[in-house]
């Protein structure tokens, strides 16, 4: 059936309201099943071997020893998991990353794996692995990694995006370039201009929940994987084509989700815990440690950008530039295409060039965080926005709002814009309370905007009506944020029918069709997209019901208020039939009721953000306190605006942390420092005020609802804003994030004393 | 591996005396629980001495305070003479960690683990406090400073334990104090400590200190000079700026993934100063 996506406005019943999350109470009491708490009889455990060093060559590996003890089912290296990419060069670095073929490329790498009857002998059989590495030179920091005499991880690697072809190897994989104008003019036009370099350190999302999977490879080529996951039909995908498995012969189930933050939209270890199970015959678990979380996921680019922006005395902005180096890891990604996008996304310029630069460095392979890439542009960008308002003698949030990118403007990375939320949530700043409170000594105030593309993408539910007219919504899309609750309520108000009827669950890949993966801020946008519509056909479904019990003809049937109602005068004396009747008369009037829906959700909808945060620094000790903090963001529309505002604290709360204290720390022989969380500093509970939220509600034309994601705008603009705050309280830029104590004391330590 | 939990000392040492393996003694086991948890962990033996006679209690005696090696740092917490006495040494203690943390862990624990950057060790040192150490020889007492010798090491022999920590009682006119940096408000580790304890004459005169410093050197560093420098002095800024001086000077630290060698140096200084001030205050100095 067609399906009109534009948005209506209307009057709610459920969404927007506040209801209880489903999962709520299972998950304060620990019933609720994570990845480490399935299990099947007869399981084995699974351990992964990593290497030591920052860059190797692997000469040999001796597994004999590991496989002669006692308890042990299977060891496997890459020569278990063949090369099946077929010039799919993304198909090869996943396999490569998963398990080093020829080298390992950082301090973590896996290069064999076991699987044994219990942990301590597989911990034993790990030790017996005997690995000949021929240690290399190796680069971890980006800028040294893109020098002409850093050490070079790919010799196949010339440097894309560039006219014409290099003919040396390079460790920049890519460049790619944006914009529109003529900056040297917009320039020349400046009456001020700042340019200035910045620095961000890689940071992990820092998920609770380690990745954790089982999985059962049985001797007739099925097999089935249990996993913590934001995508269990990408994993699905991504196992079945590594392993050479049919797609259908993979049955993938994703558990509750300890927090993914992007980190957990590729596979890692699961394509080693099915080869392990198929070796051994045998059901594996595995289960990362913190100290593997650290070293051999996630992580989010380190960077370095520099950014010149010009403005005239009147406060328009002339001309806005960027070069932006992300760190990928060692395998060629867009993590600085991302940056190099989203940079002045927030502003409308006449002249504006970004150019980013994929830097492979020997550090783990770059994940999605949160809005990938953004927050390190950000940084720059809104800190130089920041400094050039203060030469100007502008307010910054006026500064801001005179260039303010509006419907109908062109956007920096190409599209124009539709109704968009910069301008009001700026404007919200600038009438917001908080910008008018007073500061003590050694305190300061700053302010930043963030910007995110939003996804929508590839969904299909399904929507069954039971006998009791209860609803059951099976939804493909995991739920990391609260998304079953959401729904609940979209299926509820589309029905007519309290929150309570409606249960929605996560289906599993066999169950269901595709579906992309719980990222781009797409769960809540896509899936109550496909949500309503399951819901409009399954109400088709039950006017034809009605119809028929009344024996009238459909057109003479609505649905409203979660009941068939028959029109015209010749009908208008039947009393309405509940959903509950049509549903307990279903098996006489054509059998099970339900609605489908699959799709490509178009139209997500870009998403803004501004972001206010009072810090009061001590200058003896470089140390900071967040006083204040509050997002100021547009919805769309909040269906549960507790999750709404729970994703705008959260994304605060991570962007404190990284602003402040989190950051890999290297040591010279390439191996992280730091792979714990006593010295990769996350904020506690006291290191954060109470984070106050406002939601805005711009809606957008291409949903029903006007719904935006909102999950990943509110880390983009915390490492500007905070920045800001630190250089306001101490009178000093910050250039370098995360701004430790001892980064901001080497800081004032540098200023000539007055 | 092999866990035993004797009712005496003399057992306890005993058990350490006839292991041939690697042996651990454990007592609240926030240190070696988590230590044991890594790869690279390897025990025979481990002697649990939480249920040895008479090392679960604080004694207050004519002489001061003896706190057995089982006491959490918790229960120092709400020992309220202890408190009063040595509100320094008791901030220290509870510090390390989180509350479930403070629940299990011992200063005599703190002290064994001999990490540069424990938090009650500083303070103890400042304290004066003293290591009731029995072996199979007998027992001897020992400053707490003589106990870290380098960073996971102590001076202690294989049978040896710490059965408990000795405080003295407090002369008029006395104050201590525990500060320590972290980049966040708890839940953290040391990346300098400062601890200071002074007596005060009837003038308001230092009359005597100590100044103990943590996570700038390999052990805790008992910085004589600088308490000299306040010692005949009401605080006045010029001696507080000696003392942060010659307490920066005092430091032989590292850059490691927590500070780096300047910023400890500094932060050492402005940490004493500040601990002085308190300890100060506390002593009743104007």
């Amino acid at each position: 059936m067609s399906f009109d996506a534009t948005y209506h406005d209307q009057i709610y019943k459920s969404v927007g309201t506040r209801p209880v999350r489903p999962d709520g109470v299972d998950k304060v009491t620990g019933r609720a099943r994570y990845g480490a708490d399935f299990n099947m009889p007869g399981q084995l455990v699974g351990r992964i071997l990593r290497s030591p060093h920052a860059h190797a060559r692997i000469v040999s590996i001796d597994t004999a020893r590991a496989e002669a003890l006692k308890g042990v089912k299977a060891v496997v290296t890459a020569a278990d998991l063949p090369d099946l990419s077929d010039g799919d060069q993304s198909h090869y670095d996943l396999l490569d990353n998963c398990m080093a073929r020829t080298k390992a490329f950082y301090d973590g790498h896996a290069v064999a794996a076991v699987a044994a009857i219990d942990a301590q002998t597989a911990r034993k059989a790990l030790k017996l692995i005997e690995v000949d590495y021929e240690v290399l030179p190796h680069v971890v920091d980006v800028d040294e990694a893109v020098q002409p005499s850093a050490p070079v991880l790919h010799d196949t690697i010339f440097t894309g995006g560039v006219e014409p072809k290099p003919t040396t190897p390079s460790n920049v994989a890519a460049r790619a370039e944006f914009g529109h104008g003529d900056v040297d003019a917009g320039f020349e036009d400046a009456d001020f201009i700042v340019e200035r370099s910045f620095k961000t350190e890689q940071t992990h999302q820092g998920y609770i929940e380690p990745h954790a999977c089982v999985a059962s490879v049985n001797p007739d080529g099925t097999a089935e994987l249990w996993v913590c996951t934001q995508g269990h039909f990408v994993y699905r995908q991504k196992c079945a084509e590594l392993l050479g498995m049919d797609v259908s012969k993979l049955r993938v189930t994703s558990s509750e989700i300890g927090g993914g933050f992007g980190g957990k939209t590729h596979v890692w270890m699961e394509p080693v815990a099915l080869a392990l199970s198929r070796k051994a015959g045998r059901p594996v678990k595995l289960v990362m440690s913190r100290d593997e979380v650290f070293r051999a996921s996630g992580p989010t680019s380190a960077t370095s950008v520099d950014v010149k922006i010009g403005a005239r005395q009147d406060g328009r902005i002339t001309a806005a530039s960027a070069e932006l180096r992300y760190s990928c890891g060692p395998y060629a990604d867009i993590w600085a295409e991302l940056g190099a996008m989203t940079s002045f996304a927030c502003y409308d310029l006449e002249n504006v060039n970004t150019v980013g630069y994929e830097v492979l460095v020997n550090r783990p392979k770059t994940a999605a965080y949160r809005a990938p890439s953004a927050p390190m542009a950000a940084f720059a960008v809104e800190s130089a926005i920041d400094e050039l308002a203060q030469k100007l003698g502008i307010d910054p949030v006026a500064f801001r709002i005179k260039n303010a990118a509006r419907e109908g403007t062109r956007s920096s990375y190409g599209p124009v814009y539709g109704p968009i939320g910069i301008g009001p949530t700026l404007e919200a700043a600038q009438t917001h309370a908080h910008m008018q409170a007073p500061l003590g000594p050694n305190q300061g105030r700053g302010m930043a905007c963030g910007f995110w593309f939003n996804f929508g993408g590839q969904t299909c539910t399904d929507l069954n009506v039971n006998s009791d007219g209860t609803v059951t919504l099976a939804v493909g899309t995991v739920d990391v944020g609260g998304a079953r609750a959401s729904l609940s309520l979209v299926a509820a108000e589309e029905l007519g029918i309290p929150y309570e009827t409606v249960k929605t669950v996560v289906a599993d890949t066999a169950t269901l069709g595709y579906n992309d993966m719980t990222d781009g801020s797409r769960g809540t946008f896509s899936s109550s997209m496909a949500t309503i519509s399951s819901a409009r056909n399954a109400i088709e479904v039950m006017r034809n019901r009605a119809a028929l019990m009344w024996d009238i003809s459909i057109e003479d049937v609505v649905w409203e208020d979660g009941q068939a109602k028959a029109i015209g005068s010749t009908h208008d004396n039947l009393a309405p039939l509940s959903i509950k009747e049509i549903a307990e008369a279903s098996g006489k009037t054509g059998g099970p009721i339900a609605g489908h829906s699959e799709m490509v959700a178009d139209g997500a909808g870009v998403s803004f953000a501004t972001h206010i945060c009072d810090v009061e620094v001590d200058p003896e000790t470089g140390g900071t306190k967040i006083l204040r903090y509050t997002v100021i963001q547009d919805a769309g529309k909040a269906v549960h605006p507790d999750y709404v505002e729970g994703q705008y604290q959260g994304g605060a709360a991570q962007g404190i942390g990284w602003a402040l204290n989190e950051e890999y720390v290297y040591g010279q022989d390439g191996r992280l420092q730091n792979p714990g969380f006593l010295d990769y500093r996350i904020p506690v509970c006291s290191d954060l005020p109470m984070i106050d939220t406002q939601i805005l509600e711009i809606p957008n034309p291409n949903h029903p609802y006007g719904v935006r994601g909102v999950g990943e705008t509110s880390i983009v603009p915390p490492l500007a804003a905070i920045a800001n705050a630190v250089s306001n309280a101490v009178g000093v830029r910050m250039t370098h994030i995360p701004m430790s104590p001892p980064r901001i004391l080497a800081a004032l330590d540098a200023q000539p004393t007055a | 591996m092999q866990y035993e939990r004797p009712g005496t000392l003399q057992d306890a040492s005993r058990l350490l005396v006839e292991t041939q393996g690697t042996a651990f003694i454990l007592a609240g086991g926030t240190d070696l629980l988590v230590r044991s948890k890594s790869d690279d962990f390897e025990a025979d033996l481990v002697v649990d001495i939480k249920s040895v006679d008479g090392l679960e209690d604080v004694r207050e005696t004519a002489a001061g305070f003896t706190i057995g090696a089982a006491v959490s740092c918790a229960e120092l917490g709400a020992h309220a003479e202890l408190k009063a006495a040595w509100p320094g040494v008791v901030e220290a203690a509870n510090l390390i960690g989180s509350a479930q943390i403070q629940s299990r862990c011992t200063i005599a624990g703190n002290l064994c683990n001999a990490s540069p950057a424990a938090d009650s060790v500083p303070a103890l040192v400042a304290a004066g406090a003293r290591a009731v150490v029995t072996g199979p020889d007998g027992t001897r007492t020992i400053p707490v400073e003589d106990v870290p010798v380098a960073p996971g090491e102590t001076s202690l022999g294989k049978a040896e334990i710490i059965a408990a920590i000795e405080l003295d009682k407090r002369p008029p006119r006395s104050g201590d104090a525990y500060l320590r940096f972290i980049p966040r408000t708890e839940m953290d580790i040391a990346v300098v400590g400062a601890g200071v304890n002074l007596t005060l004459d009837e003038a308001g005169t230092v009359k005597s200190a100590r100044v103990a410093l943590g996570a700038v050197a390999p052990t805790v560093v008992l910085v004589d000079e600088a308490a000299d420098a306040i010692v005949g002095t009401k605080l006045e800024d010029a001696a507080l700026e000696k003392l942060a001086e010659l307490c920066s000077a005092a430091c032989r630290p590292i850059d490691d993934k927590r500070g780096t060698v300047d910023f400890r140096k500094k932060v050492a200084g402005v940490l004493a100063r500040r601990a002085a001030r308190i300890a100060y205050d506390r002593a009743g100095g104007a």
